[in-house]
């Protein structure tokens, strides 16, 4: 972990966003880059990417019934986030977002998904 | 009276309660993912509210973490707030 100074403290976050499905494929795609882009400029590093695309909601958001899910784990300084909110909150494409801290154990729980190990839910299913 | 058919006076316990564990300690999960939909909807009922302790059996720890992602994933549209029929 670089930068483990009191300020530029570097925590794992994973970024869920819901963009709007009247995006085209290349508009989704450069409003992924563009936010990858915001991550490594501060000082991050995007961990992962995962674009699930268009998916149908469970109840409509701004009229609309589907958006194109997006979600992206990265580390960065515990200050970035509040940048990343304002860009958003101003960008009108962006449905809805949600970031969360990761523990130790969610980052490795989701090392696991990605690699296709057994995460220890599937026991857990018919219990 | 049929040969086999005895009355007892009072009825035997024959239901032996399945005692509950906490799938969470049990089996060593330690994070729940609040993108896994399906595996979030063993605590929800019918109507997708979440169920309480004493049907999920959970431990009061995981319950929380159980609610709090329930809590995300409803937010995020993977849940609905309210419904009929979910399963």
């Amino acid at each position: 972990m670089s930068g483990m100074t009191k300020r530029g403290k570097m925590n794992n976050y994973e970024l869920m966003v819901i963009f709007t499905p009247v995006l085209s494929d290349d508009e989704f795609k450069a409003a992924q880059k563009k936010y990858t882009a915001l991550v490594t400029e501060n000082g991050g590093s995007v961990v992962a990417e995962n674009p699930w695309g268009l998916k149908s909601l469970a109840y409509p958001i701004q009229k609309k019934t589907t958006g194109l899910y997006w979600v992206l784990e990265y580390s960065a300084p515990a200050e970035f986030n509040e940048k990343l909110k304002i860009q958003m909150l101003r960008d009108e494409s962006v449905l809805r977002q949600l970031c969360t801290k990761l523990d130790k154990y969610a980052v490795e729980y989701n090392a696991k998904k990605r690699s296709g190990v057994k995460t220890g839910t599937e026991k857990a299913v018919e219990a | 009276m049929a040969k086999n058919e005895i009355k007892y006076l009072t009825a035997i316990k024959t239901d032996k309660r399945v005692k509950k564990f906490c799938r969470f300690k049990k089996y060593g999960i330690r994070y729940i993912d609040y993108k896994d939909v399906e595996f979030l909807k063993k605590f929800l009922n019918e109507q997708g509210k979440l169920l309480p302790r004493r049907l999920s059996g959970n431990s009061l720890k995981y319950q929380r973490k159980v609610s709090d992602a329930v809590k995300k994933a409803r937010q995020m549209a993977l849940l609905p707030y309210v419904t009929d029929l979910l399963k």
